[in-house]
This record gives structure tokens, C-alpha cells and sequence, in this order.
């Protein structure tokens, strides 16, 4: 019990292996059995967690290659322990979606796994080796069982990450070269009083940022994510938005923001820029996308830019008061939680709608409403939640993130509110499209939701609701973490 | 009892919210369960209303407020309450008594539609949110609610879904409305940035009991405020959904847009007033003039259109847009009371209206051309007499009606305005416009003869709808009572002063200003639609200001071509520019790194087989053609080996 975190990166492994080696007759049973297992295992770790107490906890420390400054530590604090719930949510959700082939599900596990890896590694090393290996499987994923144009979508994806990841680690280098520590703690104590020096710095932080930027994406460098999310099978779109995105967004909280806070403070203005655009044009571009799936692979570069938005709205300036910190601080954690939920739950709906007709594309579906109200009923939901209507979870997330950024950033919220309205403006025309007018030709025989379809779709619009009403509980989980993190932000 | 309501005035707005709940989970075919469900919890709500009103009569300046933490983020707490006070108490009645009269038509008016069910989930859930913006202590919990009745308001727009121009109609409104939210939302965010709160009343601390806190940017906030303010209530340049939005059933338009939810952006400037007036030198601020002016322009504009309109539902749905304008100029000189008085008597009036309107449609089997219509005085009577005194009251007839006391108030309050008497002119033409279009509407309707054979079938419709008719008929009567300059007792409760009796009020020089102006807008009313026949007079003797007017002054066109064209045109930039720079420069990153690679493999060919694979690692097909060319083949290899002697035995012989 004592090294529940290891534990719980090993489930999907030994699932994996299992896939390969057993060939069991429904291989998606089996991922799920095991999904469960590290369903019930973050909860155990939710339970152990001192919710109370801030900075890190559960540790585990192994040496492994002293001579490079390389430990096996894995731990959690509240936003670790977060994206592990989050992780653990979605991987089922997404292997409910659609069937999968033996292989895809074994690397889906596989995963899964570095996800878990990624978010609890507390080593430069330990974490790059997940971050890369989660890399892999998701290239093999689109590249073997993805559908048109995969070969293209597979590739640009390897190589813009690939890219990303090689130019953070060259600066990773560059810093354990001049500081002689991988550790994450340990650099972040060195990173108040300035980690590096001089012009190198620069080139450093740079590649750093790049290598997040493009994971995250943020404008410009985001042009790998419509192609591989429109490509990929349902569940690993889902598993892409829903979990791989968020390795960015944690990177920039967990690695440049604790490392560089003086550089970002220079830098600071040029980043919300990015990130603006990334809030307003990625929306007006959805707004012109006739494939669903595109339509809300750039709807996800818009909510991640709302995360972003937060942190470096408080990071780049000097907020006035602690309240604003916490409250882009936590607006950012939530709408992290948020994002995932209701992104994947988009993805999986775009899903049912293919799996029924074959298509995507929006002008092949009408007046939905009279043959499938529920879906369209329950589809609507996540879509609400997504635009940001009160009393489902995204209004939380983004009210936070845009009281906290408010105080700094003032015009940049401004501008940002536009891409509130034009993800409005999004949803609402296709929800005109899609469930309105008259019958589309074609759209008749469809048949409502399924019985094992209400039961993925239910919990997670009621989880939706839960938060978007009471989020107490989600805010339990990193209450300490928040408040630690904004008094480290000075 | 007090005690009891006060700490639980949350029940009015969740008893509706719960019924939605229970009738959604029924569904479809529970029909019976639906309305029970739906009425019992109106009716629920009202009586807790009541329960709620009785103590805000007792004392005066009574205010009752039950704050608690909504969440904790960090270390910080985002506290929201409801509050109990005249205003609240005065709103949650009009709106459960005008709900209930409106629930019960629909169940005449709705007993055809298959989704019965759903429609009664939506209404419940509307009035649910509605009285959640009336009650909620705080700015955010109001926007929440707020933007739930922007949802309940597009779900209803919407509901015969089939129909392309209501799906069109109902996008329209979410849209329109979401652009003033936004500005709405910025004004939350800078209020909460300067007060450090969002509750209203907080004892001492709550945002509105400190607005000298908030210095110069008080303006800015209040505008931003009456930004969402002007989306919900149709003011102009945001008031083009109103009209579109009687693409929804006729209960509908009588409930959301008529009595209740366009008037939540009047009730907004009203809670939040001490923000507007924040720093007034005599009663005037900067924001306050703009509520005034854009008042202005909203109620006489929307009067224009009025009077060359066709269809009888959009005559309406214009008449609110000028009377929502009328309220906004009220609170923005000052007169609060007066406005909130006008915003009550107009919701019952106005519901009537409407109401009568849909007996009329429905009498006539979903006809809603007036210029069709005729003589139906003699075949619904119920009908006619009612909408007859819906009519009076709306265009403003004194003494008998609750509508001419209430708008003789607001011309009162703004002939008073310090800062310019022009509005006060211009809602004097405004007054004439009412009582003209009014006139033409109830002229082509009841009066004359039929005029395309419509009425062939028309029936008086079943009780179920008239006795909601007769009831707001009643209410829009009856509340004349409490708003007489004699015995002032509404204004009195809102201001929270003690009302006195003085007879000799009762008769002001305005009364007389209001009787000739009235008297002349219906006399010429009268005299032109006494014998008008399909074509309108007034399209006959100025056919250019008709054109005008009929189409709404064009504005829903200007839109389409600036507006919307320019979203439309960012959106293509923004899609081309994905895909042509943005991707362009990485093709072309891409395709310097093949360009290198086949470079590189030009150098290596026949010389050393490394550093290719790193260099050449983003060129897919390029590595496979290297791939080729570097499997072995050693003729190649010996071939340039012996080129390259060659070559150095024929450099050497040169050398030598």
C-alpha cells in the first residue's frame, strides 16, 4: 500500500501486457476491467490524501541513475492529484466510446500509463521519459486506426511534438548543466532567485516554452491538433483533449512558471498575446468548420487558452491581491477538470452521431429533434457546459479565471470575452443544424441512446451539474495546493 | 412566520425549478402529470410569494437578506445570498400571477402540440429562473440566473423546432442577448475587482452599500451592467430579437417576452441603481444620461415601427420594446418607483395583450395578419372586451386604467429631469404612437368586417383561456387602485415611505396634457382605420415612410451587412489563415527540412551513410527514396570510387 502512485502507473502497464499476450475474445472488457482497478486506486489515493496539507505528498524516492541526477520520485499535491482523477475518468469514457481493436486498447493503456507517470514524476527525467512515452502510443494510434489522411495527421502530430519535446529537453540540459539538478522542487527554490543568467537564459526559457506551447497547443503553433483530432478514432480524441493536452497546460504550471518567474514577467505580454489569439481565433475558425469533430478539436484551443490566460495573466504582473492569484489559480485547476470532462463528452457524442450515420459532417444531419431527443437533449448539455452557461461546471472555471485575470489583465480579458461569445455562437449554430428544421434526408432511421450509452453518458453530465452547482468537492482537492502555489507567486 | 420566509425565500424560485425537473423526468406522454406538476408548483410559488410580500408591508425600508458561502477557492470564499425587499416581493408577485394565468391559457392554447409535456417543463423552468433573478443578493448569483433565463427564453423561442424560422429565431435571441451579457459579465468582473464583493446588501458591506468605494470607475461599471441590460430588454441597438422572438407559441411571448424577462433588464438598472447614481450631481450621472438616451431612441423608434407593422404578435412585441424604452428613461431620471410601477402594470397588461392575441390566432386557426382579420367583436366577445381594456391601458387612457396612472408618473418624473426636457417631449410623441398604433391594431381586428373570408371560423375560445383573460383584465383594472397620485400606496411600499390619502392629487395638470394626447392619438387612429380595407391608408398617402417603417427601418439589414458580415469575414480570415499561414509556414519548415534532406543525400551519395537519419527524419518519403539509395549497392559505391581516381589521376598529371 505504501506505493500506491507506482501502483497505479503499473495497472495500465500489466493491462497492456495482458492484451498482448492473453488475446482475450473482448479486449474492451478487459481495458475497462482495468480501468477500473486504477478507477478505484486514484479514488484510494484521493482517500489517503491530506487535502488539508500543501506541497507534496505520498512520496515514493528511489535512487536510479545518480551519476545524471536522475531519481525515481513520484508524488502528488492537488493539482497532481486532479489530473490523476481526471485521467482516471476519462481513459473509461473513452474506451465506452466505440470498439477497439486489441492493439488499440493495449496502447491505449499504455497510455494511460505515462499519463499517470507525467502527472505524478517529480523528476525532470522520470517526467520527460512519460511525457515522452505517452507520445508513442497516441502517434501509433492515429497513424494505424485512424481514418482519412491519417498517414499526414500522424506525422505532423509526432514531429510537432517531437520537435516541442526536443528543444525542452536541450534546455533542460542547458540547466542541469549550469545548476547540476533534475529535481522539481529543488529547481523551483533555485528558479525565486533567478535560475540562469545572461543571454542563455533566453534560449532556454524559449525551448522550454515551445516544448509546452505546441503540447498545449497555443497560437500559432497549434496547427498539428485540428488534423490529429479529427482523424483519430472517438476514443482517442477523447483521450487526446480529454488528458494529453492537459501534459501542457501542467507543464507550465509545474515546470516554467516555478522555474522562470522574472522571465515570464518580461515575456509576459508577448505570451497572453499568443494566448488571446489562441482564445479568439481558434472559435471564429470553429465557427466555419463543416466536420464536428474539427469544429471542437478548435473549440479546445480556445478553452485551453483560457487556462493559460489565467496563469499568466498572474504570473506576467503583480496582482493586487492574494484573492485574485487563488482565484486564477483555481479557475485554471478547475477548468483543467472541466475541459477534460466536457471535451471528451463532445468527442463522444460527435461519436454516436457517426456511428449512426457515417458522417460528420454538419449538413448532413437536421432536425435530430424529432428521431433522437435524448441525444440531442443530452448532447445539448455538454454543449451548454462548454459555452459556459451558469449552472453547469464551465461557468465556475472561467468566471475564476477571468476574476483573477482581470486584476492584470485587464484588456486582455476584454478581448478574451470575445472568444466567450463566439464559442456561443459555435454551439448555438450547430445545435441550429444539427437538431432543428426539418428531418434531414437520411436522419430518420436513427435510433435514440442506448441503454449502455445512457449509462456512460449520465454520470459524466451529472458530474457536469455537480460541479457546475456544488463544486465544493473538486475545489477540496486543491484548496492547499492554490494557496501554496500563490504565496510561492509572491 | 417573518423569520421563517425571510431565511427561506430561496423556495420561490426552486418550487418551479423542481416542478421542470419532475415533468422532464415523467416524459413525453405524462401529459396530465406535466401540467398538474407544472401548475401546482406556480401556484406553490405564488402562495410563498404572498407569504413573502405580507412582511415587506409591515415595516418600511423593510429589507431581509440570507447570505452564505457559496464555494471556497484557495483561501477565499465566494459568498451569494437572496434578499427579500419591496422590490423583490412586488416582482415575484406579478411574475407568479401573471405565470398562473398564462400556465392555465396554455392549457387551452397548447392542447394540440405532441410535446405538451416539454412545453410545460420550459415554462416552469423559465419562471423558476425568472424569480431567481429577483430575489438573488448577489450580481453573480442574478447573472446566473439571468443566463438561465436566457436559456429557458432560447428553448422556448425555439420549441416548434421544426420550423427553420424559429430555430433561426431562437439563435438569434441567445446570440443577441449573449453580446450585452459580455458586457454584463465585464461589468461583474470589475465590480468584484473594485468592491471585493458581488453581494448586494451585505450588512454595510455588500457592493451596493458602498458604491462611493468605487470612485470613477462607478460609470464604467454601470454601463457595462446596462449593456447586459439592454440585451435582455430589447433597447436599442440590441432590441432586433425581440421582434423574432414571437416566433415562439403565443403563451410564450406573453410570459417571456411581455411581462417578465425583457423586463429583467429594467429590474437590473433598478437593483443595481446606486451604482448608476453613484456621484450624481442632482440626480444626474453620466451613465444615468445614457440609460435616458438610449431610452429615448429605443421607445420612439419601436413606437415608429409599431405603427406599420402587420402581424398582430410583432405590433406587440414593438409596442414592448417602446414601453421597456419608456422604463428605462423613468429609472435614468430618477424616477425608480415610477419606472418599477410602469415595468408591474405593464406586465399585466401587456400579458393580456398577448394572451388575447393568441385567442385571437387561435380563434382564427393561426392567423396573424391583421389586415385579414375583422369584425371579430361580434364573435369573441370575451375576447374583444378584454383586449379592449388591455388596449386603454396601454395607451395610456387615465383613471380607469393602471396603465395611465403608471405612465403619467414616468412623464412626471422626466418633465422633471434637469438635464434636458427633450426626452420629456419625445415621449409625449411616444404617448400619441401608442394610442395610434393601438387604435389601427384594434380597428383591424374587431372592428369593419372581415376582410379575407378568415372569420369564417372563428369561435370564442374554450374558458380555459378566456378566465386567464378575464382575470389579468381585473389585475390591469383593479391595480389602479394602488397607483393613484391620491393615494400613492404602490410608490409609497417601493420607496418605502408611509402613504397618504389627498384627494386633491387626484387631479394634476398632467392628467389633462395625457387625456388630449391620448385622445388625439386614438381620435386619428379612429379617423384613418375606420374604413381601412387590405391595403393600410397610411401605405397609401406616404408610401416611402411606410416602406420605412414596415421593414423595421432597415436595421436588421444594416446588421446583416456590417455586423454579421464582419464576424462572418473573421471567421473565413481566421479559418484561411489556419490553414494557408499558419500550416503554410510549417509545409514550408517541412519542406526546407526535405529540401535539406535531399541535399544531404546528395552530399552523402557514395561518400559516408551517417547523419542522414536525424536530418532527414521530417522527410516521410524522402527517407524511403534514401532508404533505396543507400541499401548496398556497391557497383555504385566501386563506380564513383573509380570516378574519383580518376579524377585524381588526371589532377595529378595536370599538376605535373
Amino acid at each position: 500500500m505504501a506505493d500506491l502512485i507506482t501502483f497505479l502507473i503499473l495497472i495500465p502497464i500489466v493491462g497492456a501486457i495482458a492484451l498482448y499476450v492473453g488475446r482475450p475474445g473482448s479486449p474492451r472488457v478487459v481495458a475497462l476491467v482495468f480501468n477500473g482497478l486504477s478507477f478505484f486506486y486514484a479514488l484510494m489515493l484521493w482517500q489517503k490524501f491530506d487535502t488539508g496539507a500543501a506541497g507534496l505528498q505520498l512520496i515514493e524516492r528511489h535512487a536510479w541513475i545518480p551519476s545524471i541526477g536522475a531519481e525515481y520520485v513520484v508524488g502528488i499535491d492537488g493539482l497532481s492529484l486532479l489530473l490523476v482523477l481526471l485521467t482516471s475518468i476519462v481513459f473509461p469514457f473513452a474506451f465506452s466510446a466505440q470498439k477497439l481493436e486489441r492493439g488499440a486498447c493495449s496502447l491505449l493503456l499504455v497510455m494511460q500509463a505515462a499519463l499517470y507517470g507525467t502527472f505524478t514524476a517529480q523528476n525532470f527525467v522520470l517526467w520527460f521519459l512519460f511525457y515522452e512515452m505517452s507520445l508513442v502510443p497516441a502517434f501509433l494510434l492515429i497513424k494505424i486506426y485512424g481514418g482519412e489522411n491519417r498517414d499526414y495527421a500522424a506525422v505532423k502530430f509526432f514531429l510537432y511534438t517531437f520537435l516541442g519535446s526536443v528543444a525542452m529537453l536541450l534546455a533542460f540540459l542547458g540547466i542541469y548543466f549550469a545548476k547540476g539538478t533534475f529535481d522539481f522542487e529543488k529547481l523551483a527554490d533555485l528558479g525565486k532567485a533567478g535560475l540562469l543568467t545572461g543571454n542563455v537564459r533566453w534560449f532556454v526559457f524559449a525551448g522550454i516554452f515551445l516544448g509546452l506551447a505546441v503540447k498545449v497547443p497555443v497560437f500559432p503553433f497549434h496547427t498539428w491538433l485540428p488534423d490529429a483530432y479529427q482523424t483519430a478514432p472517438t476514443g482517442v480524441s477523447m483521450v487526446l483533449t480529454g488528458t494529453l493536452s492537459k501534459m501542457g497546460v501542467y507543464g507550465f504550471i509545474r515546470l516554467l512558471v516555478p522555474l522562470f518567474p522574472q522571465e515570464i514577467k518580461i515575456a509576459g505580454p508577448w505570451i497572453l498575446t499568443l494566448v488571446v489569439c489562441s482564445i479568439v481565433f481558434a472559435p471564429l475558425a470553429a465557427w466555419r468548420q463543416r466536420d464536428l469533430k474539427r469544429m471542437v478539436a478548435y473549440l479546445s484551443i480556445n478553452h485551453l487558452g483560457y487556462c493559460l490566460l489565467g496563469l499568466f495573466a498572474i504570473t506576467a504582473a503583480l496582482p493586487t491581491g492574494p484573492i485574485d492569484k487563488q482565484a486564477a489559480l483555481s479557475g485554471v485547476f478547475l477548468q483543467i477538470f472541466n475541459h477534460g470532462v466536457t471535451a471528451a463528452a463532445l468527442f463522444y457524442f460527435v461519436g454516436l452521431l457517426e456511428q449512426r450515420s457515417g458522417s460528420r459532417n454538419i449538413d448532413d444531419f437536421g432536425g435530430l429533434m424529432q428521431c433522437t431527443p435524448l441525444l440531442c437533449g443530452w448532447m445539448s448539455v455538454s454543449m451548454f457546459s462548454s459555452l459556459g452557461l451558469p449552472g453547469l461546471n464551465g461557468f465556475i472555471g472561467e468566471f475564476l479565471i477571468f476574476k483573477g485575470s482581470f486584476a492584470t489583465a485587464a484588456a486582455f480579458t476584454a478581448i478574451a470575452v470575445i472568444g466567450l461569445l463566439f464559442t456561443a455562437v459555435t454551439f448555438v449554430r450547430a445545435m441550429q443544424s444539427l437538431f432543428s428544421g426539418p428531418l434531414a434526408e437520411g436522419c430518420a432511421g436513427y435510433h435514440d441512446l442506448l441503454l449502455r450509452e445512457k449509462f456512460v453518458i449520465v454520470p459524466v453530465t451529472l458530474l457536469m451539474f455537480a460541479i457546475g452547482l456544488n463544486p465544493q468537492f473538486i475545489f477540496n482537492t486543491f484548496n492547499a495546493t492554490v494557496a501554496q502555489m500563490a504565496r510561492l507567486l509572491g | 412566520m417573518t423569520d421563517w420566509i425571510t431565511r427561506n425565500v430561496w423556495l420561490v424560485p426552486a418550487t418551479p425549478i423542481v416542478a421542470a425537473l419532475l415533468i422532464l423526468g415523467f416524459g413525453k406522454h405524462a401529459r396530465r402529470a406535466a401540467t398538474g406538476v407544472a401548475i401546482l408548483g406556480q401556484i406553490a410559488a405564488l402562495i410563498v410569494s404572498t407569504c413573502a410580500f405580507v412582511p415587506t408591508l409591515h415595516s418600511h425600508e423593510f429589507r431581509a437578506f440570507e447570505n452564505f458561502t457559496w464555494f471556497t477557492f484557495g483561501e477565499q470564499s465566494l459568498r451569494i445570498g437572496f434578499v427579500l425587499d419591496p422590490l423583490a416581493a412586488a416582482m415575484m408577485v406579478m411574475i407568479t400571477l401573471v405565470g398562473l394565468c398564462i400556465f392555465v391559457f396554455s392549457l387551452g392554447y397548447m392542447a394540440d402540440d405532441k410535446n405538451f409535456s416539454r412545453f410545460f417543463a420550459y415554462l416552469s423552468f423559465f419562471s423558476g429562473a425568472m424569480l431567481g433573478v429577483v430575489v438573488a443578493n448577489s450580481l453573480l448569483l442574478l447573472f446566473v440566473f439571468w443566463e438561465l433565463v436566457g436559456l429557458a427564453s432560447y428553448l422556448l423561442i425555439g420549441f416548434w423546432i421544426e420550423r427553420p424560422s424559429a430555430a433561426a429565431a431562437a439563435k438569434k435571441a441567445f446570440i443577441t442577448t449573449r453580446i450585452g451579457d459580455m458586457g454584463f459579465f465585464l461589468g461583474i468582473l470589475w465590480l468584484y475587482h473594485q468592491s471585493g464583493t458581488l453581494l448586494f446588501y451585505d450588512g454595510g458591506h455588500g457592493c451596493l452599500e458602498n458604491v462611493a468605494l468605487l470612485g470613477a470607475s462607478s460609470t464604467f461599471i454601470a454601463l457595462l451592467i446596462f449593456c447586459g441590460a439592454a440585451g435582455k430588454s430589447g433597447q436599442f441597438p440590441l432590441h432586433v430579437w425581440l421582434p423574432d422572438a414571437m416566433e415562439g407559441p403565443t403563451p410564450v411571448s406573453a410570459l417571456i417576452h411581455a411581462a417578465t424577462m425583457v423586463a429583467a433588464g429594467v429590474f437590473l438598472v433598478a437593483r443595481v441603481y446606486p451604482i448608476f447614481s453613484a456621484g450624481a450631481v442632482n440626480g444626474v450621472t453620466s451613465s444615468l444620461i445614457v440609460v435616458v438616451w438610449i431610452g429615448v431612441v429605443t421607445g420612439l423608434m419601436a413606437a415608429l415601427i409599431a405603427v406599420a407593422q402587420s402581424d398582430i404578435k410583432r405590433i406587440l412585441a414593438y409596442s414592448t420594446v417602446s414601453q421597456l424604452g419608456l422604463m428605462m428613461v423613468s429609472l435614468g431620471v430618477g424616477g425608480v418607483a415610477a419606472g418599477i410601477m410602469h415595468l408591474l402594470a405593464h406586465g399585466f397588461f401587456k400579458a393580456l395583450l398577448f394572451l388575447g392575441a393568441g385567442s385571437v390566432i387561435h380563434g382564427l386557426h393561426h392567423e396573424q395578419d391583421i389586415r385579414k382579420m375583422g369584425g371579430l367583436r361580434k364573435l369573441m366577445p370575451v375576447t374583444f372586451a378584454t383586449y379592449a381594456v388591455g388596449m386603454l391601458a396601454l395607451s395610456g387612457v387615465p383613471f380607469f386604467f393602471s396603465g395611465g396612472w403608471t405612465k403619467e408618473e414616468v412623464l412626471h418624473a422626466t418633465s422633471h429631469w434637469p438635464s434636458s426636457h427633450v426626452p420629456y417631449f419625445l415621449l409625449l410623441l411616444g404617448v400619441v404612437l401608442t394610442a395610434l398604433y393601438m387604435t389601427r391594431q384594434v380597428m383591424y381586428v374587431f372592428f369593419g368586417s372581415s376582410r379575407a373570408g378568415s372569420d369564417h371560423h372563428a369561435h370564442e375560445s374554450p374558458s380555459v383561456m378566456t378566465v386567464p383573460l378575464i382575470i389579468l383584465a381585473l389585475c390591469a383594472i383593479g391595480l389602479s387602485i394602488f397607483l393613484t397620485p391620491a393615494w400613492p400606496w404602490l410608490e409609497s411600499y417601493l420607496l418605502g415611505h408611509e402613504a397618504h390619502i389627498d384627494a386633491h392629487l387626484l387631479l394634476q395638470p398632467m392628467i389633462l396634457v395625457s387625456l388630449v394626447l391620448v385622445g388625439a392619438g386614438i381620435g386619428l387612429g379612429f379617423w384613418l382605420y375606420r374604413r381601412a380595407g387590405e391595403v393600410d391608408p397610411l401605405q397609401q398617402k406616404v408610401p416611402a415612410v411606410y416602406r420605412f417603417l414596415e421593414n423595421k427601418m432597415w436595421i436588421d439589414e444594416i446588421y446583416e451587412h456590417t455586423i454579421l458580415a464582419l464576424a462572418a469575414f473573421a471567421s473565413r480570415v481566421s479559418d484561411w489563415m489556419d490553414r494557408y499561414i499558419w500550416d503554410g509556414l510549417v509545409r514550408v519548415i517541412g519542406g526546407i527540412g526535405q529540401i535539406f534532406g535531399a541535399l544531404t543525400k546528395g552530399a552523402d551519395e557514395g561518400v559516408i551513410n551517417a547523419g542522414v537519419d536525424e536530418t532527414t527524419v521530417g522527410a516521410r518519403g524522402v527517407g524511403r527514396a534514401m532508404s533505396r539509395l543507400h541499401s548496398g549497392q556497391i557497383q555504385i559505391y566501386l563506380g564513383v570510387i573509380a570516378l574519383g581516381m580518376l579524377a585524381l589521376f588526371l589532377f595529378y598529371a595536370w599538376l605535373t
